[in-house]
């Protein structure tokens, strides 16, 4: 059962041979790479990868099957796949299918035997790419064409995309609700929030701050989800409006977007940081926490305003990882907490929300 | 935190001899910390009594001990030194529970030293069964059900109320030593004896068996502030049952999916943190339920182990250097990934590759031990191999076992070798199973079935499966290549080599599947040179810890056939001429760290020298492969095929094969003859020292005597070399390693019985019979030699009988019973030989001592197992001096060696591994069976041969009986040292003719029976406890059978034995003036003697 022949095109003209794999169709994006060693799944069905191409840098993917449990959305959200092996026979006592298979029944391309590594110095070199997949068209010439004709990341409004229509109650049965804001949410967010004592409401990420406010919610987050935060400027007026209103926690583009309605400024990162394995120093604690992180903006912390601090620091790069404004009881990290793939050692954040929620709470008492 | 200001001067423990289980990792990690250390100014007292390391090298540390590792002697270094701390986690469970012994003696607390790295509750929490469970269940843990029992009742009433089969764990033991599995209650018996025996505080755990669980390690870092990571998951291929050091592992774990891994992350640092680790690097064991994810916690090791090593060069992160700095009271994000520079040490490594550890194992040498691997350590090396898929990765660490197997292939039953049914090699792992699936894959067996069979995983089996089907179609697909009418190497002819080579298989393995389905005379260099004509070569990838995320800096390659050809990461470099040295591949009996150490000391002295050094060897556990101790690190198998690559790549001036012991040697004819630049002495010369005719036609013409003999092809012949000389006579395969199958042969049916064994350990299907030299005492040279001139290094008197293997005899420096002119016509003998061989470096020579007669035994012009002895010994650099002359530095530019006897005495004595082989024959022969070495250093003899003793770890007794059984020709020298021993309060026990001699002379003696005579005899005695000691010199066939018996039965009981009348001596020497031992001195101190 060979495979049909595939290529993969950079916008730059760099390609890549390989073979289709799941549903064989054409697939285009930015082409990120992400060093995990476990964890395909939930990365493909996190939303934060809608419009990108995901260069596995680890060799084998799809050694352990795919089951359905492990699903950040109900259906893959990146725009396609890339690797060096994707296994077809899989082991692990949960699996249900090959990823192969899924991918094929929910309708997600990619291409297999790509040098990955290759792929990855180069994008590391030249920064993140477009690309384009195809085994129907394999001449390079009209290939880059088409590689070339992709919009650019930068001031593409994905979160839209990203979100849910309409608003849905997530978990309920706690005293206190968490509104969340969805541009892109990932479950295990929602399952950390519950985890945290909250009934959770899940809101469209246009919603207007009215809306939230009137719903009765006791705090805000700001989901992650995929792009460029500059363009989300629904988002960012409707967080001004709830600043020092609700108590708010952001996480990855909802961070970006929080520092964004303070005033900040955010800035594309060369490459991205994508893995499970980013060094994270905590300078309330000074601990280090090993992050999950999937983000390819950031937020520049000159450009913060008086009064919002930078609390966490990316410890390979120095760049931002976290900010509160404890005046406006906000605070948001740029990694994600909820890991799903990757290291737990991040969890706390979503306790902390609780108790800054009712320290907004003992406030608005004495007030 | 920065460091800690009042840790200034260090102590670090060494992990003493190499031993089954602790093996030259430690060598590894300990030389690791001491270049850490110095980095950070401290000073450095080393503490390891086993001259073959790296670590002990006197440039390393400021203060380097090579004295015995017990309480006694390290208690009077720390009140000679002062230093600030002892740092115990780098040398194994020797330096734990030395450390333990330290605390509870009281002279920590005497002298103010800290133990850092990890302290006395820690230790014992993690080392102590039982306190460890009640912290694992405290956690909310799962380990199996168990009990510390100290009698077989006990243990069986705890298996009443459970299930067969349970495992049987000593505490405080290393790799599982005594450890076992019983099935019945029969087995439970031997199992808790055996035990009970090896356990120091007699309690063994008694534990539900998990068998057939998954078997996965974690390596975890911690650091003062409480931040861990895990540098790198490890997973079994194997599965429980097998010790974790004979499994074949895999890195990074391949069928976890995230959520469990996570949650095995998480559970790691929960118990580091419970243990109260406070700062280093450990190693936890867990278990996976393959059908239900439930999982269990096996045990955790408070320190740097053989899985650091392997993580360590697996993911690129020195595991070692950053736990010593740790230590020293840094925090992981105060400490650069030196790899990257940009990154910090506080991050877990991603790999873009697979890495494949495969164990190797020596059961040959062990005749009577059963080859089944349990609990108990059995492996006495291994090689890694990185590829860009499992089955690459796999299939290279199979060929780099350096086992005769070109990769995954069949073993068929080796001659005279019978093998059980596959089934039962399936279900009973073996050193071999990984080749018997092989077989049953052709047979039709598939992977479900073979997983029910081995409990291996099916994700690996499947692997395996792809490779055997592949294997199927290379005949049509490659065949036509090396047809009459086959077409011009072309793109698509690329294509075809790719598939196969992608899957890594060798050119030797396609050799031998080409000629398998009919092919004539296809061979490894045919499908090289077609494969090359196609333009098919392999890529060199980087080690970077990082997945490629940042740039590194660090050049330690692996090569791969996956990818685009034009993907290779090797940077041009300097324009300083490069040096290739070649290492020794796996640690088997008879070659091991010492070769490290000469590929180390090689690479320092060429750097040094301005040289750009290259390195490659395939041995995890080394300190040749650490990523900075060349410029460049390719960890790649020591095969034709790979080496050729890397100098296709590297283009160096010269490559360096004398000092990774046999490995490189048997490779450097073809290596040359493919063009390989080898410097030093040439391939030929060091062949001419193994070809028979020539090489005694040279001797003769040099006027050297040796023994009578020739080289037989078959039996007959054999019998008739043997009929001439007379016997006994000793048998020696060609070509072979630390003696393989060498054999004293008593009659002419004996050399019948044995003649199949050592056909098959032959490599040229020759044998060498030469007459066996009786009463001889038998000496090792070593020299070096620049073409023109020749510097004897050192000369070693052997303290066992002749025909001991030398690298099973204690042995000193200096000689004491040889004449002045004895020693001038060795060191003309060996000049001569030298300048004969044109040797360039390195030269061992063998003479056996008779009468006044001296006989040349062997010659060896290369790096001898004793280089690293001879050079501790005498402060005088041979290894490094010898990379210099092989690369055309004359030897009177060069430092000279000490002249003489410089006032004192070292002493190597050897640690043999047989208490990890029952019902293996116990003896000393011909055949090197011994694991490590100790060195004792003292001004006298005596004295130093105590320390020897007592750094083996042999119970030197102050009283009690002496067993002596000695041949006619040495009781003359028995007298003196015997009233000694009587004066030292020992009551003397003799054979009857020793008992004769001894009575004449006045000395009190009871009579023992020989083993032929009546009851009570020897063994009866020995067993009855009387026996402490026991001299027994042989001479002649029946004495010898005797003598053998009394070593086994010693050995067993721990009965310190001496086959030598010098020994004796030096022995009762010692003994009176006990205490002296204790009399300590660095190596630094020596040397100015």
């Amino acid at each position: 059962m060979a495979r049909p022949a595939a290529l993969l095109m950079l916008a730059d003209g760099t390609s890549f041979p390989g073979e289709a794999i799941g549903a064989a169709q054409d697939a285009w994006g930015e082409v990120v790479f992400n060093t995990s060693m476990s964890g395909y799944q939930e990365i493909l069905t996190d939303p934060s990868y809608m419009g990108q191409l995901v260069n596995f840098t680890f060799p084998h993917i799809g050694n352990y099957g795919t089951n359905p449990d492990d699903n950040e959305a109900p259906e893959p959200k990146a725009a396609g796949l890339i690797c060096t092996e994707l296994d077809e026979p899989h082991s692990h006592w949960r699996s249900q299918k090959s990823l192969d298979r899924w991918l094929a029944e929910l309708g997600v391309s990619g291409i297999a035997g790509v040098d990955t590594r290759a792929l990855t110095l180069h994008l590391r070199k030249h920064g993140c790419l477009n690309g384009y997949i195809s085994s129907t068209d394999l001449d390079p010439a009209s290939l880059l064409e088409k590689a070339r004709a992709l919009p650019s990341m930068s001031g593409l409004n994905l979160a839209d995309q990203a979100s849910c229509h309409e608003d849905y109650q997530f978990a309920s049965g706690h005293p206190k609700t968490v509104a969340v804001l969805d541009f892109g949410v990932k479950r295990s967010i929602l399952t950390l929030l519950e985890k945290a004592g909250f009934s959770v409401r899940v809101w469209p990420g246009n919603t207007s701050a009215e809306t939230i406010l009137e719903s009765g919610a006791h705090g805000v987050m700001l989901s992650n989800g995929p792009g460029d935060p500059a363009p989300c400027t629904t988002a960012i007026e409707t967080v001004k409006k709830l600043l020092g209103r609700i108590p708010i926690f952001g996480i990855c583009l909802g961070h970006q977007i929080l520092a964004l309605a303070v005033g900040g400024k955010t800035y594309k990162l060369p490459f991205g940081h994508r893995g499970a394995n980013h060094p994270v120093r905590d300078e309330i604690t000074g601990r280090i926490l090993v992050t999950t992180q999937n983000h390819g903006f950031c937020v520049d912390p000159e450009s913060l305003p008086e009064g919002v601090s930078v609390t966490h620091h990316n410890a390979n790069d120095q760049t931002v990882e976290g900010i509160s404004a404890p005046h406006l009881f906000a605070f948001s990290v740029q990694h994600h907490p909820e890991a799903s793939p990757g290291p737990h050692d991040a969890r706390y954040p979503f306790n902390q929300f609780r108790e800054l929620i009712g320290q907004f709470e003992e406030r608005s008492k004495n007030a | 935190m920065p460091k800690d200001p009042t840790l200034k001067k260090i102590m670090l423990l060494g992990s003493g001899p190499i031993i089954i289980g602790q093996a030259c990792e430690f060598d590894y990690s300990g030389t690791q910390a001491c270049r850490a250390l110095r980095e950070e100014g401290c000073q450095i007292v080393l503490v390891n009594s086993n001259p073959a390391t790296v670590m002990t090298d006197p440039s390393l540390s400021d203060r380097t001990y090579v004295e015995p590792m017990t309480p006694d002697v390290v208690a009077e270094i720390i009140r000679k030194e002062r230093p600030d701390a002892v740092l115990p986690t780098f040398g194994g469970q020797t330096a734990l529970n030395l450390a333990m012994d330290l605390a509870k003696s009281g002279v920590l607390e005497e002298c103010g030293v800290r133990l850092i790295g990890a302290d006395v509750d820690v230790i014992e929490r993690a080392e102590d069964r039982e306190v460890f469970r009640k912290l694992i269940t405290g956690l909310g843990l799962y380990m199996a059900g168990s009990i510390t029992a100290a009698s077989f009742e006990e243990a069986a009433e705890f298996v009443g109320s459970r299930q067969f089969p349970v495992v049987i764990r000593p505490s405080f033991t290393l790799g599982g030593t005594g450890g076992g599995i019983a099935f019945n209650m029969e087995e439970l018996k031997e199992a808790m004896e055996r035990g009970l025996a090896a356990s120091p505080v007699h309690e063994v755990l008694v534990e539900e068996s998990l068998l057939g669980w998954k078997e996965i390690e974690l390596e975890v870092i911690r650091d003062r502030a409480g931040n861990a990571v895990v540098v790198c998951g490890i997973e079994n291929f194997d599965p429980m049952g097998v010790h974790t050091g004979d499994s074949i592992t895999v890195a990074p774990i391949q069928t976890m999916a995230d959520v469990e891994y996570q949650e095995l992350r998480n559970e790691g640092i929960a118990i580091v943190n419970a243990v109260g680790v406070e700062t280093g690097g450990c190693n936890i064991q867990f278990a996976v339920c393959p059908k239900t994810g439930k999982r269990a916690v096996i045990e955790m090791n408070p320190r740097v182990s053989r899985s650091s090593a392997l993580a360590s060069k697996a993911t690129g992160f020195p595991i070692a250097r950053i736990a010593t700095k740790l230590a020293l009271g840094y925090h992981l994000d105060e400490l650069q990934n030196s790899i990257t520079r940009q990154s910090c040490a506080a991050f877990e490594p991603s790999v873009d590759y697979c890495v494949v550890k495969a164990p190797r194992f020596d059961f040959e040498k062990f005749p009577g031990a059963k080859p089944i691997l349990g609990f108990q350590m059995k492996s006495v090396g291994e090689t890694m191999a990185l590829g860009r898929n499992f089955r690459e990765a796999f299939q290279k660490s199979l060929r780099g076992l350096e086992i005769g197997q070109s990769g995954f292939t069949e073993r068929p039953a080796r001659p005279g070798e019978k093998l059980p049914p596959l089934d039962e090699r399936l279900r009973d792992p073996g050193p071999y199973r990984a080749f018997y699936l092989k077989e049953a894959m052709r047979k039709g067996y598939g992977v479900d079935q073979l997983s029910e069979m081995t409990g291996i995983d099916p994700w690996f089996l499947d692997q395996l499966n792809i490779i055997h089907q592949e294997e199927k179609h290379m005949g049509e697909v490659l065949g036509p290549l090396f047809s009459d009418n086959a077409p011009q190497p072309g793109p698509a002819e690329a294509v075809q080599w790719r598939r196969f080579k992608t899957h890594g298989f060798s050119d030797s393995q396609i050799a031998y599947v080409l000629s398998r389905e009919g092919l004539e005379s296809m061979d490894e260099d045919k499908v090289r040179r077609r494969r090359l004509l196609a333009g098919v070569k392999p890529t060199f990838r980087a080690v970077d810890t990082c997945a490629g995320e940042f740039e590194a800096y660090t050049p330690y390659f692996y090569s791969t056939y996956q990818g685009s050809p034009d993907a290779g990461e090797v940077p041009a470099g300097s324009s300083a001429k490069k040096i290739m040295i070649l290492g020794g591949g796996p640690n088997r009996i008879g070659q091991g760290v010492e070769f490290d150490y000469c590929c180390v000391q090689a690479a320092m002295a060429l750097r040094e020298a301005g040289w750009q050094t290259i390195m490659v060897n395939s041995n995890p556990e080394t300190v040749s492969t650490d990523f900075d101790m060349a410029d460049r690190l390719y960890f790649e198998p020591l095969t034709v095929e790979d080496i050729l690559a890397i100098c296709e790549e590297e283009k160096p001036y010269g490559v360096l094969v004398q000092c990774g012991g046999q490995t490189p040697l048997n490779l450097s004819r073809r290596l040359k003859a493919a063009g390989v630049p080898i410097v030093g002495t040439s391939p030929e010369d060091i062949f001419l020292a193994e070809d028979r005719g020539a090489f005694n036609k040279l001797a003769a013409g040099l006027g050297i005597k040796q023994p009578q003999g020739g080289q037989a092809g078959n039996v007959e012949a054999a019998c008739r070399i043997a009929q001439e000389v007379g016997y006994p006579v000793m048998a020696r395969p060609d070509f072979v390693l630390g003696g393989r199958a060498m054999k004293i042969v008593n009659d002419e049916a004996e050399l019948r019985r044995y003649w199949d064994e050592a056909l098959s350990a032959s490599s040229d299907g020759t044998v060498f019979i030469d007459r066996f030299l009786e009463d001889a005492v038998e000496m090792d040279v070593d020299a070096l030699c620049d073409g023109e001139e020749v510097v004897v290094a050192a000369i070693m008197e052997h303290v066992e009988q002749a025909g001991v293997h030398s690298g099973d005899s204690a042995c000193s420096i200096y000689p004491h019973t040889f004449t002045a002119d004895q020693i001038e016509r060795i060191r003309r003998h060996t000049t001569d030989l030298a300048l004969a061989l044109n040797t360039r470096g390195l030269i061992n020579v063998q003479y056996a001592v008779q009468g006044d007669d001296i006989y040349l035994l062997e010659a060896n012009p290369r790096a001898s197992r004793t280089v690293p002895f001879v050079a501790k010994a005498t402060g005088w650099p041979l290894a490094r001096l010898a990379a210099l002359v092989m690369t055309g530095t004359p030897l009177s530019k060069l430092p000279k060696p000490p002249l003489g006897n410089r006032g004192y005495n070292a002493v190597k004595e050897v640690k043999m591994p047989f208490d990890r082989f029952p019902g293996a024959r116990i003896e000393l022969g011909a055949e090197m069976r011994s694991t490590g070495e100790v060195m004792g250093l003292a001004v006298s003899f005596g004295q130093a041969f105590i320390k020897a003793q007592l750094a083996a770890g042999h119970k030197i007794p102050r009283e009690g009986g002496v067993l002596l059984s000695i041949c006619d020709h040495d009781k003359s020298r028995l007298v003196e040292p015997a009233r000694k021993l009587v004066a030292l309060g020992f009551k003397l026990y003799a054979t009857q003719g020793t008992r004769r001699c001894l009575t004449e002379n006045g000395l009190p003696c009871e009579l023992v029976n020989k083993m032929a005579g009546s009851r009570p005899n020897l063994i009866d005695c020995i067993s009855d406890g009387k026996i402490q000691l026991a001299v027994n010199t042989i001479s002649g066939q029946g004495s010898a059978r005797d003598g053998m018996v009394i070593r086994a039965e010693n050995l067993k009981r721990g009965i310190p034995t001496y086959t030598t009348i010098s020994a004796l001596e030096a022995l009762v020497e010692g003994l009176q003036r006990w205490g002296m031992q204790n009399k300590v001195a660095a190596l630094q101190d020596f040397y100015t003697v």
